[in-house]
């Protein structure tokens, strides 16, 4: 037991009386049990969203881009958007995962799984729109630098959008082997257990026969251990790339410096905002309220308050600098931006993303469950309105004050972004039935140093 | 090497290490270890050699690196060289700024796949194998020891009783190969 030690101040992370078995049986019971009616309800209110989405999506490859509200002035809208709203909320996956692995923190395991399933869920996402926008998604492959037909065209490696190809391309699969590594014990779990022969035929399949050998835990953890170490430089990199996209260009409000360290913090903000909504109301339904605990929610209120004012932080920044560097056109964007006319964006996206986290300095309401809910759908709708104005309030008003104009968005752009939130649900309650959420494995090996009993039988 | 071997049966992880601890002293063979979970300091105490996995993964990273230089040098520097927002294209050394960013996702994709498919390979881990886990139970809360029988099953069986296993199986290794 000695070697399971763990100081008494840490509160325990795994909650009532369980021994290994117990965990194996809470992790099992979702996806052996039939879903309830409320399941099926919210499938099929993400399936027909996803339906419309799709309608939209082929509306818009039939007809051209010309469907969406863009005009001659703003050329990129929502379209952008979602694109980094989506890879913004990608990025908690894997910070939770490898980040906080390095870090040490036993916290991780109740929620990386999960977490990780949503990166992968959102770059799904994300990777949609820079497809539909091409307007000939056939021609997809003009992206790689392959020898071609076309004489000695290439790709340009000068370019900030190719640079986006390589990453999100990368972090997608990388966060795709890193999470079927995790699962492949979990799923053989499974495996072991199922009593129905089909059941038992998938998860064969998906384990990868894995039988957990001293040497293949060995490696699994080593594995880990350095994936975790490749993923965090990684996850830094995508939303800088991101950034990129805007940072490298010349139009005021879009180039400035701050944008890679900005759009990073931003991005692990938003993605830890879904994650609290998601795993708020997951816990609830698979009854993981032992594993999910409240502490686990209080911590991520603090990544969210934190990343939050750092957020803050930037934003004030961006308006110093804009005043501080005395080029008229910076000066104009940003006062454009805060008092033109869309203020209204300006004041959620301050409102939402900097004001409400604050609220999370008070215990009371970090430990709430209703409050944690409540303001991570806040910080989401903030987030998407952080970039909505960041790219339409810096193009609606260009250098030609003939040309200026608003941007309103037709019912495709609305199809297209409700299509993709549908997808996205659709992906996670498909998850949330079949796959184990909770990392048990791992779960297993902290049982004794923070479970709830064997924290007590230490303490007597 | 003789045609039994025994596979028992622990329920605890720090009951099995303790155990697999005596067994290496008593210099019984220990074939294989099957944990629902990475128990810690169980390959040491089994004289498991440290994976090279971390070296191979710093290699496969410079291979990445190399083939993301050789291969934007070739595209935009050799083959067709071209006048993008006046950035210097005359030279690598020039150009190279605007290639870090692939140069660095490259290297994490060439290291992090790799890495996982020599882990894969080397576990013999890919669709459609069959595990090989003795007892369905050891991806649950058992812990299963595959081992020789020693000079003296019956003196092993008490040793292996006494350190706290609760089942043990003698396996006819012979049956099952015919």
């Amino acid at each position: 037991m000695s070697s399971h030690y763990e100081a008494p101040i840490r509160k325990p992370l795994v909650l009532g009386d369980k021994s290994y078995h117990d965990i194996t049986e809470d992790i099992a019971r979702p996806i052996e049990t039939p879903p309830n009616k409320d399941w099926w309800i919210a499938f099929g209110i993400s399936m027909a969203a996803f339906m419309w989405g799709v309608g939209c999506i082929i509306y818009t490859i039939g007809t051209g881009i010309g469907t969406w509200g863009l005009n001659k002035t703003v050329g990129w809208a929502w379209d952008i958007t979602n694109f980094v709203w989506w890879v913004g909320i990608g990025h908690a996956g894997t910070l939770i995962s490898a980040v906080l692995l390095l870090f040490r923190q036993k916290w991780r395991m109740g929620i990386n799984r999960s977490a990780e399933a949503m990166t992968i869920f959102s770059v799904i996402q994300a990777g949609l729109f820079p497809v539909i926008h091409m307007g000939r998604p056939w021609l997809i492959y003009w992206f790689f630098p392959i020898p071609n037909q076309f004489g000695s065209l290439w790709v340009n490696f000068n370019s900030p959008l190719l640079w986006d190809v390589f990453a999100i391309s990368t972090y997608l699969t990388v966060s795709l082997v890193f999470w079927w590594t995790g699962l492949l014990p979990d799923f053989a779990m499974i495996r072991d257990r199922a009593v129905k022969p089909f059941q038992k035929k998938i998860y064969s399949l998906i384990s990868f026969g894995w039988s957990g050998r001293a040497k293949d835990w060995q490696r699994f953890e080593e594995v880990s251990l350095v994936l975790a170490g490749l993923a965090t430089p990684l996850v830094l990199s995508v939303h800088t790339i991101v950034s990129f996209d805007f940072a490298t260009s010349v139009i005021p409000g879009w180039h400035t410096t701050i944008f890679p360290p900005y759009f990073v913090a931003g991005a692990i903000f938003s993605g830890f905002a879904m994650v609290q909504t998601l795993l708020i109301i997951m816990r609830k339904v698979s009854r993981l309220e032992s594993y999910i605990t409240v502490q686990h929610i209080e911590m991520m209120n603090i990544v969210i308050m934190i990343t939050g004012s750092i957020v803050g932080c930037a934003y004030i920044t961006e308006l110093f600098i804009a005043w501080y560097s005395g080029v008229e056109y910076e000066q104009y964007a940003f006062l454009n931006r805060a008092t033109g006319p869309y203020w209204w964006a300006y004041f959620l996206m301050m409102s939402c993303n900097v004001v409400s986290p604050q609220v999370m300095w008070f215990k009371k309401i970090r430990t709430s469950i209703i409050w944690s809910f409540v303001i991570s759908i806040v910080v989401n709708v903030g987030m998407w309105f952080e970039r909505f104005v960041i790219i339409v309030t810096s193009l609606h008003r260009d250098y030609l004050p003939s040309s200026w104009t608003m941007f309103s968005p037709t019912f495709i752009d609305i199809g297209i972004f409700i299509g993709t939130i549908g997808f996205f649900f659709v992906l996670f309650l498909l998850y949330a039935r079949s796959f184990p959420v909770v990392a048990q494995s791992e779960v297993k090996t902290i049982l004794k140093s923070s479970g709830e009993n064997y924290k007590k039988l230490r303490d007597k | 090497m003789s045609s039994k071997s025994l596979h028992v049966l622990f329920d605890d992880d720090d009951i099995l290490l303790d155990a697999v601890k005596q067994i290496v002293k008593s210099k019984i063979h220990i074939n294989e270890i099957y944990t629902p979970f990475p128990v810690h300091g169980l390959d040491k105490a089994m004289k498991l050699k440290p994976t090279n996995m971390s070296i191979a993964t710093f290699i496969y990273g410079c291979i990445g690196f190399t083939v993301a230089i050789m291969m934007m040098n070739y595209i935009m520097i050799v083959d067709w060289p071209q006048n993008i927002g006046g950035k210097p294209s005359f030279t690598l050394i020039e150009n190279i700024p605007s290639f870090v960013p692939i140069i660095f996702e490259m290297t994490v994709f060439f290291a992090a796949h790799l890495m996982v498919i020599t882990f894969y390979l080397k576990s013999k881990l890919w669709p459609f194998k069959k595990a090989e886990n003795p007892h369905p139970s050891t991806t649950d809360d058992k812990f299963l020891i595959d081992m020789e029988t020693g000079t003296n099953v019956s003196k092993t069986k008490t040793m292996l009783k006494k350190l706290g296993a609760i089942s043990i199986d003698v396996i006819n290794n012979d049956e099952d190969e015919k």
